[in-house]
Protein backbone atom coordinates (compact mmCIF):
# COMPACT_ATOMS: atom_id res chain seq x y z
CA UNK A 1 0.00 0.00 0.00
CA UNK A 2 1.12 3.55 -0.75
CA UNK A 3 2.97 5.67 2.09
CA UNK A 4 0.79 8.58 1.03
CA UNK A 5 -2.26 8.99 -1.42
CA UNK A 6 -4.11 11.80 -2.55
CA UNK A 7 -7.07 12.20 -4.99
CA UNK A 8 -8.50 14.85 -6.33
CA UNK A 9 -6.91 17.34 -3.55
CA UNK A 10 -7.98 21.30 -3.86
CA UNK A 11 -5.39 23.28 -1.36
CA UNK A 12 -5.85 26.79 -0.61
CA UNK A 13 -6.35 29.38 2.46
CA UNK A 14 -9.79 30.27 3.89
CA UNK A 15 -11.29 27.97 1.60
CA UNK A 16 -9.93 29.34 -1.58
CA UNK A 17 -8.23 26.93 -4.05
CA UNK A 18 -4.68 28.01 -5.08
CA UNK A 19 -4.24 24.27 -6.69
CA UNK A 20 -7.14 22.18 -7.81
CA UNK A 21 -7.12 18.35 -9.22
CA UNK A 22 -3.81 16.83 -7.78
CA UNK A 23 -3.75 13.27 -7.71
CA UNK A 24 -0.81 11.61 -6.55
CA UNK A 25 0.85 8.73 -4.63
CA UNK A 26 3.86 8.37 -2.85
CA UNK A 27 5.63 4.59 -2.54
CA UNK A 28 7.39 3.04 0.36
CA UNK A 29 11.34 4.39 -0.82
CA UNK A 30 10.45 7.09 -3.17
CA UNK A 31 12.03 10.71 -3.43
CA UNK A 32 9.37 12.38 -5.04
CA UNK A 33 10.54 16.19 -6.14
CA UNK A 34 7.49 19.06 -6.31
CA UNK A 35 8.35 21.44 -8.78
CA UNK A 36 6.69 24.37 -10.41
CA UNK A 37 6.42 28.34 -10.36
CA UNK A 38 6.48 30.49 -7.30
CA UNK A 39 3.06 30.85 -6.25
CA UNK A 40 2.07 27.35 -7.85
CA UNK A 41 1.31 25.51 -4.31
CA UNK A 42 4.25 23.94 -3.49
CA UNK A 43 4.85 24.94 0.42
CA UNK A 44 0.56 24.86 0.51
CA UNK A 45 0.69 21.52 -0.45
CA UNK A 46 3.44 20.39 2.52
CA UNK A 47 1.64 22.63 4.66
CA UNK A 48 -1.75 20.32 3.76
CA UNK A 49 0.15 17.11 3.98
CA UNK A 50 1.21 17.81 7.17
CA UNK A 51 -1.74 18.97 8.90
CA UNK A 52 -1.01 22.73 9.36
CA UNK A 53 -4.05 23.56 6.57
CA UNK A 54 -6.93 21.24 6.00
CA UNK A 55 -7.15 20.77 2.26
CA UNK A 56 -10.28 22.66 0.41
CA UNK A 57 -11.47 19.34 -0.84
CA UNK A 58 -10.37 15.71 -1.60
CA UNK A 59 -8.45 13.58 0.67
CA UNK A 60 -5.15 12.15 1.97
CA UNK A 61 -4.73 8.88 2.83
CA UNK A 62 -2.01 7.93 4.98
CA UNK A 63 -1.10 3.70 4.46
CA UNK A 64 1.46 1.41 5.63
CA UNK A 65 0.37 2.18 9.30
CA UNK A 66 1.96 6.01 8.88
CA UNK A 67 1.12 8.22 12.23
CA UNK A 68 0.11 11.68 11.78
CA UNK A 69 3.24 12.87 13.69
CA UNK A 70 5.78 10.31 12.40
CA UNK A 71 6.62 12.67 9.60
CA UNK A 72 9.98 14.80 9.62
CA UNK A 73 9.91 18.04 8.47
CA UNK A 74 12.63 20.62 7.66
CA UNK A 75 11.02 23.91 6.92
CA UNK A 76 12.54 27.31 5.48
CA UNK A 77 14.40 29.08 8.32
CA UNK A 78 12.37 31.83 9.96
CA UNK A 79 14.46 34.99 10.80
CA UNK A 80 13.74 34.64 14.23
CA UNK A 81 16.12 31.49 14.24
CA UNK A 82 19.33 33.63 12.90
CA UNK A 83 19.51 35.70 15.82
CA UNK A 84 18.73 32.76 17.97
CA UNK A 85 20.58 31.02 20.81
CA UNK A 86 20.38 27.23 21.37
CA UNK A 87 23.03 24.20 21.23
CA UNK A 88 22.72 22.04 18.03
CA UNK A 89 21.97 19.19 20.40
CA UNK A 90 19.25 21.18 22.13
CA UNK A 91 17.68 22.09 18.84
CA UNK A 92 18.00 18.41 17.26
CA UNK A 93 16.85 17.01 20.32
CA UNK A 94 13.46 18.98 20.55
CA UNK A 95 12.77 17.05 17.02
CA UNK A 96 12.27 13.73 19.87
CA UNK A 97 9.51 15.61 21.62
CA UNK A 98 6.96 13.72 18.91
CA UNK A 99 7.52 10.14 20.97
CA UNK A 100 7.19 11.83 24.16
CA UNK A 101 3.32 11.85 24.64
CA UNK A 102 2.29 13.39 28.16
CA UNK A 103 6.22 12.93 29.20
CA UNK A 104 7.92 16.29 30.33
CA UNK A 105 11.31 15.07 29.83
CA UNK A 106 13.65 13.17 27.53
CA UNK A 107 14.40 9.23 27.78
CA UNK A 108 18.03 8.20 27.68
CA UNK A 109 17.16 6.50 24.06
CA UNK A 110 15.96 10.03 22.66
CA UNK A 111 19.56 11.35 23.45
CA UNK A 112 20.92 8.30 22.33
CA UNK A 113 19.12 8.96 18.98
CA UNK A 114 19.59 12.42 18.45
CA UNK A 115 23.68 11.73 18.72
CA UNK A 116 23.58 8.73 16.79
CA UNK A 117 21.37 10.97 14.21
CA UNK A 118 24.35 13.87 14.52
CA UNK A 119 26.98 11.28 14.07
CA UNK A 120 25.23 9.93 10.80
CA UNK A 121 25.11 13.48 8.93
CA UNK A 122 28.64 14.70 10.39
CA UNK A 123 27.52 17.18 12.75
CA UNK A 124 28.63 15.20 16.21
CA UNK A 125 31.45 17.64 16.45
CA UNK A 126 29.40 20.80 16.46
CA UNK A 127 26.84 19.40 19.24
CA UNK A 128 27.68 22.38 21.77
CA UNK A 129 28.09 24.84 19.18
CA UNK A 130 25.63 27.53 18.82
CA UNK A 131 23.31 27.17 16.21
CA UNK A 132 23.82 31.34 15.06
CA UNK A 133 27.32 30.68 14.53
CA UNK A 134 27.04 27.88 12.13
CA UNK A 135 27.47 28.32 8.69
CA UNK A 136 24.29 27.73 5.87
CA UNK A 137 24.78 24.20 5.08
CA UNK A 138 25.68 23.38 8.68
CA UNK A 139 22.30 24.57 9.90
CA UNK A 140 20.42 22.59 7.08
CA UNK A 141 22.15 19.81 8.56
CA UNK A 142 21.39 20.29 12.06
CA UNK A 143 17.81 21.15 10.79
CA UNK A 144 17.81 17.59 8.87
CA UNK A 145 19.06 15.37 12.18
CA UNK A 146 16.10 16.77 14.02
CA UNK A 147 13.80 16.17 11.40
CA UNK A 148 15.16 12.17 10.92
CA UNK A 149 14.52 12.03 15.50
CA UNK A 150 11.19 12.62 14.10
CA UNK A 151 10.74 9.69 11.78
CA UNK A 152 12.58 6.66 10.50
CA UNK A 153 10.00 6.98 7.72
CA UNK A 154 8.73 9.90 5.50
CA UNK A 155 10.67 13.14 5.32
CA UNK A 156 9.50 16.67 3.65
CA UNK A 157 11.74 19.27 2.81
CA UNK A 158 10.81 22.83 1.31
CA UNK A 159 13.24 24.04 -0.42
CA UNK A 160 16.41 23.22 1.72
CA UNK A 161 19.22 24.51 -0.22
CA UNK A 162 17.80 27.67 -0.67
CA UNK A 163 20.25 30.76 0.21
CA UNK A 164 22.95 27.81 0.62
CA UNK A 165 26.07 28.29 -1.90
CA UNK A 166 26.83 25.74 -4.89
CA UNK A 167 29.03 23.75 -3.05
CA UNK A 168 27.13 23.41 0.44
CA UNK A 169 23.73 22.08 -2.29
CA UNK A 170 25.53 20.03 -3.61
CA UNK A 171 26.60 18.55 -0.46
CA UNK A 172 22.90 18.61 1.29
CA UNK A 173 22.07 16.81 -2.18
CA UNK A 174 24.05 14.49 -1.68
CA UNK A 175 23.23 13.40 1.82
CA UNK A 176 19.49 13.20 1.30
CA UNK A 177 19.83 10.73 -1.77
CA UNK A 178 22.32 8.96 1.17
CA UNK A 179 19.79 8.54 3.44
CA UNK A 180 17.11 7.74 0.83
CA UNK A 181 18.88 4.90 -0.88
CA UNK A 182 20.60 3.91 1.99
CA UNK A 183 18.14 3.82 5.27
CA UNK A 184 15.04 3.55 2.41
CA UNK A 185 13.82 6.88 3.86
CA UNK A 186 10.75 8.04 1.69
CA UNK A 187 12.11 12.00 0.59
CA UNK A 188 9.41 14.30 -0.47
CA UNK A 189 11.44 17.64 -1.86
CA UNK A 190 9.97 21.18 -2.99
CA UNK A 191 13.02 22.23 -4.86
CA UNK A 192 13.91 25.48 -7.28
CA UNK A 193 16.59 24.10 -8.71
CA UNK A 194 15.02 21.70 -11.33
CA UNK A 195 18.18 20.20 -12.83
CA UNK A 196 19.49 18.99 -9.46
CA UNK A 197 15.90 17.61 -8.62
CA UNK A 198 16.13 15.50 -11.70
CA UNK A 199 19.20 14.83 -11.11
CA UNK A 200 18.17 12.65 -7.90
CA UNK A 201 14.65 12.46 -7.76
CA UNK A 202 12.92 9.29 -8.63
CA UNK A 203 9.36 10.92 -9.01
CA UNK A 204 8.18 14.43 -10.29
CA UNK A 205 5.15 16.00 -9.10
CA UNK A 206 4.73 19.40 -11.36
CA UNK A 207 2.36 21.87 -9.99
CA UNK A 208 0.70 24.33 -12.34
CA UNK A 209 -2.58 25.59 -13.33
CA UNK A 210 -4.77 22.92 -13.82
CA UNK A 211 -3.44 22.06 -17.52
CA UNK A 212 -0.12 22.02 -16.38
CA UNK A 213 0.20 19.23 -13.84
CA UNK A 214 2.70 16.59 -14.00
CA UNK A 215 2.92 13.50 -12.12
CA UNK A 216 5.10 10.44 -12.38
CA UNK A 217 8.39 9.10 -13.08
CA UNK A 218 11.32 11.25 -13.54
CA UNK A 219 12.48 9.48 -17.23
CA UNK A 220 8.96 10.62 -18.05
CA UNK A 221 9.01 14.09 -17.08
CA UNK A 222 12.08 14.68 -19.23
CA UNK A 223 10.10 13.42 -22.15
CA UNK A 224 6.81 15.28 -21.89
CA UNK A 225 5.85 18.60 -22.86
CA UNK A 226 5.65 20.11 -19.50
CA UNK A 227 8.89 19.07 -18.68
CA UNK A 228 10.95 20.23 -21.72
CA UNK A 229 9.27 23.69 -21.58
CA UNK A 230 9.77 24.12 -17.84
CA UNK A 231 12.92 22.73 -18.08
CA UNK A 232 13.99 24.95 -20.58
CA UNK A 233 12.63 27.98 -19.23
CA UNK A 234 14.29 27.66 -15.29
CA UNK A 235 17.37 26.96 -17.41
CA UNK A 236 17.47 30.32 -19.34
CA UNK A 237 16.82 31.30 -15.47
CA UNK A 238 19.44 29.77 -14.04
CA UNK A 239 21.91 30.51 -16.89
CA UNK A 240 21.14 34.83 -16.40
CA UNK A 241 21.46 34.09 -12.10
CA UNK A 242 25.05 32.86 -13.08
CA UNK A 243 25.82 35.85 -14.73
CA UNK B 1 31.87 49.28 56.14
CA UNK B 2 30.91 48.05 59.86
CA UNK B 3 28.19 50.71 59.25
CA UNK B 4 26.80 49.59 56.55
CA UNK B 5 26.36 46.14 57.93
CA UNK B 6 24.79 46.99 61.05
CA UNK B 7 22.53 48.86 59.47
CA UNK B 8 21.67 45.91 56.88
CA UNK B 9 21.53 43.78 60.08
CA UNK B 10 19.51 46.45 61.70
CA UNK B 11 16.86 46.84 58.52
CA UNK B 12 16.82 43.03 58.27
CA UNK B 13 15.58 42.73 61.90
CA UNK B 14 12.00 44.10 60.85
CA UNK B 15 9.74 41.54 59.47
CA UNK B 16 8.49 42.92 56.56
CA UNK B 17 12.05 43.76 55.37
CA UNK B 18 12.63 40.39 54.84
CA UNK B 19 9.57 39.63 53.32
CA UNK B 20 10.36 42.24 50.81
CA UNK B 21 13.30 40.46 50.25
CA UNK B 22 11.89 37.24 49.72
CA UNK B 23 9.09 38.39 47.10
CA UNK B 24 11.68 40.52 45.50
CA UNK B 25 14.15 37.82 45.09
CA UNK B 26 11.12 35.50 43.75
CA UNK B 27 9.53 37.86 41.62
CA UNK B 28 12.68 38.40 39.75
CA UNK B 29 13.28 35.08 39.53
CA UNK B 30 9.98 33.86 38.12
CA UNK B 31 9.93 37.08 35.43
CA UNK B 32 13.69 35.97 34.72
CA UNK B 33 12.56 32.38 33.59
CA UNK B 34 10.53 33.26 30.30
CA UNK B 35 12.15 36.35 29.59
CA UNK B 36 13.93 34.58 26.94
CA UNK B 37 11.14 32.95 25.35
CA UNK B 38 9.27 36.94 25.43
CA UNK B 39 12.20 37.87 23.67
CA UNK B 40 13.07 34.95 21.10
CA UNK B 41 9.09 34.60 20.25
CA UNK B 42 8.85 38.62 19.57
CA UNK B 43 6.20 38.95 22.28
CA UNK B 44 7.50 41.46 24.15
CA UNK B 45 5.24 43.59 23.16
CA UNK B 46 3.14 41.46 25.38
CA UNK B 47 3.90 42.08 28.31
CA UNK B 48 4.46 45.38 28.49
CA UNK B 49 0.73 45.86 27.20
CA UNK B 50 -0.48 43.91 29.81
CA UNK B 51 1.61 46.29 32.55
CA UNK B 52 -0.12 48.46 31.23
CA UNK B 53 -3.83 47.24 31.71
CA UNK B 54 -2.60 46.22 34.93
CA UNK B 55 -2.26 49.68 35.79
CA UNK B 56 -5.78 50.35 34.95
CA UNK B 57 -7.32 47.31 36.77
CA UNK B 58 -5.47 48.90 39.37
CA UNK B 59 -7.05 52.22 39.30
CA UNK B 60 -10.26 50.12 39.04
CA UNK B 61 -9.84 48.16 41.88
CA UNK B 62 -8.82 51.08 43.94
CA UNK B 63 -12.30 53.18 42.95
CA UNK B 64 -14.52 49.97 43.87
CA UNK B 65 -11.95 50.45 47.21
CA UNK B 66 -11.02 46.95 47.18
CA UNK B 67 -8.73 45.53 50.26
CA UNK B 68 -7.07 42.66 47.96
CA UNK B 69 -6.49 44.17 44.89
CA UNK B 70 -4.75 41.49 43.16
CA UNK B 71 -8.25 39.50 43.32
CA UNK B 72 -9.70 42.06 40.47
CA UNK B 73 -6.32 42.93 38.72
CA UNK B 74 -5.04 39.59 38.38
CA UNK B 75 -8.04 38.02 36.31
CA UNK B 76 -8.08 41.25 34.23
CA UNK B 77 -4.71 41.09 33.15
CA UNK B 78 -5.09 37.27 32.17
CA UNK B 79 -8.01 37.88 30.45
CA UNK B 80 -5.79 40.48 28.17
CA UNK B 81 -3.20 38.71 28.15
CA UNK B 82 -4.63 36.18 26.05
CA UNK B 83 -6.79 39.05 24.52
CA UNK B 84 -3.35 40.50 23.27
CA UNK B 85 -2.05 37.20 21.78
CA UNK B 86 -4.69 36.83 19.84
CA UNK B 87 -4.14 40.44 18.31
CA UNK B 88 -0.66 39.43 18.43
CA UNK B 89 -0.72 36.63 16.07
CA UNK B 90 -2.66 38.77 13.43
CA UNK B 91 0.37 39.99 11.69
CA UNK B 92 -0.90 42.58 10.10
CA UNK B 93 -0.50 46.30 11.25
CA UNK B 94 -3.74 46.16 12.34
CA UNK B 95 -2.80 44.02 15.65
CA UNK B 96 0.12 45.87 16.53
CA UNK B 97 -1.56 49.33 16.93
CA UNK B 98 -4.83 47.49 18.69
CA UNK B 99 -2.30 46.29 21.05
CA UNK B 100 -0.61 50.19 21.07
CA UNK B 101 -4.08 51.68 21.64
CA UNK B 102 -5.18 48.56 24.18
CA UNK B 103 -2.05 49.96 26.78
CA UNK B 104 -2.10 53.86 25.86
CA UNK B 105 -6.12 53.48 26.82
CA UNK B 106 -6.05 51.73 29.78
CA UNK B 107 -3.62 54.25 31.06
CA UNK B 108 -5.41 56.99 30.75
CA UNK B 109 -8.57 55.77 31.69
CA UNK B 110 -6.61 54.19 35.11
CA UNK B 111 -5.38 57.93 35.81
CA UNK B 112 -8.57 58.93 34.90
CA UNK B 113 -10.39 56.89 37.71
CA UNK B 114 -8.16 57.10 40.25
CA UNK B 115 -8.44 61.27 39.62
CA UNK B 116 -12.00 62.01 39.67
CA UNK B 117 -12.71 58.47 42.59
CA UNK B 118 -10.06 58.64 44.96
CA UNK B 119 -10.30 59.82 48.38
CA UNK B 120 -6.51 59.88 49.06
CA UNK B 121 -4.69 62.82 49.86
CA UNK B 122 -1.80 62.11 48.03
CA UNK B 123 -3.55 61.27 44.50
CA UNK B 124 -0.04 62.04 42.44
CA UNK B 125 1.90 60.04 45.23
CA UNK B 126 -0.48 57.12 44.53
CA UNK B 127 -0.23 57.33 40.85
CA UNK B 128 3.38 57.23 41.14
CA UNK B 129 3.62 54.50 43.32
CA UNK B 130 1.78 52.27 41.17
CA UNK B 131 3.64 53.38 37.75
CA UNK B 132 7.15 53.66 39.38
CA UNK B 133 6.79 50.76 42.23
CA UNK B 134 7.01 52.01 46.08
CA UNK B 135 9.51 55.09 46.98
CA UNK B 136 10.97 53.58 49.85
CA UNK B 137 11.23 50.01 51.91
CA UNK B 138 7.76 48.06 50.69
CA UNK B 139 4.81 47.55 52.78
CA UNK B 140 4.54 44.19 52.26
CA UNK B 141 1.98 41.79 54.42
CA UNK B 142 2.50 38.61 55.22
CA UNK B 143 -0.70 37.51 53.33
CA UNK B 144 0.95 39.27 50.19
CA UNK B 145 4.04 37.63 50.82
CA UNK B 146 2.32 34.15 50.56
CA UNK B 147 0.64 34.81 47.53
CA UNK B 148 3.63 35.98 45.96
CA UNK B 149 5.54 32.89 47.44
CA UNK B 150 2.48 30.38 45.70
CA UNK B 151 2.11 31.99 42.70
CA UNK B 152 6.11 31.54 42.05
CA UNK B 153 6.13 28.10 43.15
CA UNK B 154 3.30 27.27 40.96
CA UNK B 155 4.85 29.60 37.93
CA UNK B 156 8.33 27.78 38.84
CA UNK B 157 6.89 24.40 38.27
CA UNK B 158 5.08 25.04 35.15
CA UNK B 159 8.45 26.28 33.56
CA UNK B 160 10.16 22.86 34.61
CA UNK B 161 7.18 20.78 33.05
CA UNK B 162 6.56 22.82 29.87
CA UNK B 163 11.04 23.60 29.43
CA UNK B 164 11.18 21.26 26.54
CA UNK B 165 7.97 22.15 24.91
CA UNK B 166 8.39 25.66 25.29
CA UNK B 167 11.78 25.60 23.70
CA UNK B 168 10.45 23.87 20.69
CA UNK B 169 7.80 26.14 20.20
CA UNK B 170 10.01 29.12 20.53
CA UNK B 171 12.44 27.67 17.99
CA UNK B 172 10.51 26.53 16.06
CA UNK B 173 6.64 27.03 15.59
CA UNK B 174 5.36 25.26 12.79
CA UNK B 175 8.09 22.41 13.21
CA UNK B 176 6.80 21.93 16.12
CA UNK B 177 2.85 22.12 15.12
CA UNK B 178 4.11 19.39 12.47
CA UNK B 179 5.00 17.21 15.20
CA UNK B 180 2.19 17.49 16.88
CA UNK B 181 2.82 19.79 19.85
CA UNK B 182 -0.49 21.75 20.69
CA UNK B 183 1.45 25.17 19.95
CA UNK B 184 -1.23 27.29 20.48
CA UNK B 185 -2.32 26.49 23.59
CA UNK B 186 1.80 26.49 24.80
CA UNK B 187 1.41 30.12 23.39
CA UNK B 188 -1.59 30.60 25.08
CA UNK B 189 0.11 29.25 28.71
CA UNK B 190 3.00 31.56 28.04
CA UNK B 191 0.86 34.81 27.82
CA UNK B 192 -1.01 33.91 30.85
CA UNK B 193 1.58 32.99 32.90
CA UNK B 194 3.61 36.35 31.87
CA UNK B 195 -0.08 38.26 33.35
CA UNK B 196 0.86 36.32 36.85
CA UNK B 197 4.50 37.41 36.56
CA UNK B 198 3.57 41.18 35.74
CA UNK B 199 0.73 41.32 38.33
CA UNK B 200 3.05 39.69 40.90
CA UNK B 201 5.99 41.77 40.45
CA UNK B 202 4.05 45.08 39.74
CA UNK B 203 3.49 46.10 43.37
CA UNK B 204 7.93 46.02 43.64
CA UNK B 205 8.77 48.01 40.80
CA UNK B 206 5.86 49.33 39.59
CA UNK B 207 3.63 48.77 35.88
CA UNK B 208 6.17 51.18 34.30
CA UNK B 209 9.26 49.24 34.81
CA UNK B 210 8.43 45.58 34.91
CA UNK B 211 8.80 45.15 31.52
CA UNK B 212 12.36 45.41 32.28
CA UNK B 213 12.59 42.74 34.91
CA UNK B 214 11.35 40.71 32.26
CA UNK B 215 13.30 41.42 28.97
CA UNK B 216 16.57 42.44 30.55
CA UNK B 217 18.20 39.58 31.90
CA UNK B 218 17.35 37.39 29.08
CA UNK B 219 18.82 40.05 26.73
CA UNK B 220 22.12 40.65 28.68
CA UNK B 221 22.00 36.87 28.82
CA UNK B 222 21.80 36.28 24.93
CA UNK B 223 24.57 38.68 24.65
CA UNK B 224 27.19 35.71 25.85
CA UNK B 225 25.72 32.49 25.96
CA UNK B 226 24.90 29.73 23.34
CA UNK B 227 22.50 27.70 24.35
CA UNK B 228 19.16 27.85 25.34
CA UNK B 229 19.59 26.47 28.99
CA UNK B 230 22.64 28.36 29.59
CA UNK B 231 20.77 31.81 28.13
CA UNK B 232 18.08 30.39 31.22
CA UNK B 233 19.81 29.97 34.16
CA UNK B 234 22.28 33.24 33.44
CA UNK B 235 19.10 35.46 32.96
CA UNK B 236 17.86 33.64 36.40
CA UNK B 237 21.28 34.51 38.15
CA UNK B 238 21.28 37.99 36.62
CA UNK B 239 17.97 38.63 37.64
CA UNK B 240 18.12 37.62 41.07
CA UNK B 241 21.25 39.09 41.65
CA UNK B 242 20.13 42.41 40.30
CA UNK B 243 16.86 42.60 42.41
CA UNK B 244 18.77 41.56 45.72
CA UNK B 245 21.72 44.52 44.96
CA UNK B 246 19.11 46.80 43.63
CA UNK B 247 17.07 46.01 47.19
CA UNK B 248 20.36 46.17 49.68
CA UNK B 249 21.17 49.41 47.89
CA UNK B 250 17.62 50.84 47.80
CA UNK B 251 17.43 50.63 51.93
CA UNK B 252 20.86 51.76 52.57
CA UNK B 253 20.60 55.09 50.37
CA UNK B 254 17.24 55.74 50.79
CA UNK B 255 16.84 55.58 46.47
CA UNK B 256 13.25 53.95 45.47
CA UNK B 257 13.55 49.97 44.68
CA UNK B 258 12.18 49.61 41.06
CA UNK B 259 14.00 52.25 39.79
CA UNK B 260 17.29 51.34 41.77
CA UNK B 261 16.65 47.46 40.37
CA UNK B 262 16.34 48.09 36.96
CA UNK B 263 19.07 50.53 36.95
CA UNK B 264 21.40 47.19 38.49
CA UNK B 265 19.90 45.40 35.37
CA UNK B 266 20.97 48.51 32.85
CA UNK B 267 24.74 48.32 34.13
CA UNK B 268 24.59 44.68 33.95
CA UNK B 269 23.53 44.87 30.33
CA UNK B 270 26.23 46.80 29.82
CA UNK B 271 28.90 44.58 31.44
CA UNK B 272 27.51 41.77 28.98
CA UNK B 273 27.48 43.64 25.88
CA UNK B 274 30.61 44.64 26.13
CA UNK B 275 31.76 40.88 27.55
CA UNK B 276 30.08 39.80 24.14
CA UNK B 277 31.61 42.16 21.91
CA UNK B 278 35.11 40.92 23.29
CA UNK B 279 34.10 37.28 22.47
CA UNK B 280 33.18 37.38 18.88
Amino acid sequence: MSLITCRDLSLGYDGRAVVSGLSFSVEKGDYLCIVGENGSGKSTLIKTLLGLLPAVSGEITFGDNLKRFEIGYLPQQTEAQKDFPASVYEIVLSGCLNGCGFRPFYTKEQKKKSTGNMEKLGIADLAKRCYRELSGGQQQRVLLARALCATHRLLLLDEPTAGLDPNASADFYKLVSKLNLDDKITIIMISHDVATALAHASHILHIGNSKSQFFGKTDEYNKSDIGTSYICSCGGKHHERSN
Amino acid sequence: MNEVIEKLVLYFEYPFVRYAFVVVVLSALCSSLFGATLVLKRFSFIGDGLSHIAFGAIAIAAVLKLTNETVLVMPVTIVFAVLLLGMGQNTKIKGDAAIAMLSVGSLAVGYLLMNAFSTSSNIAGDVCTTLFGSTSILTISKTDLIVSVVASIIVIIIFFLTYNRIFAVTFDETFAKATGIRADFYNLLIAVVIAIIIVLAMNLVGSLLISALVIFPALSAMRVFGSFKSVIICSAVISVVCAAAGLVVSVLAGTTVGATIVVANIVVFGIFYTAGLVRR
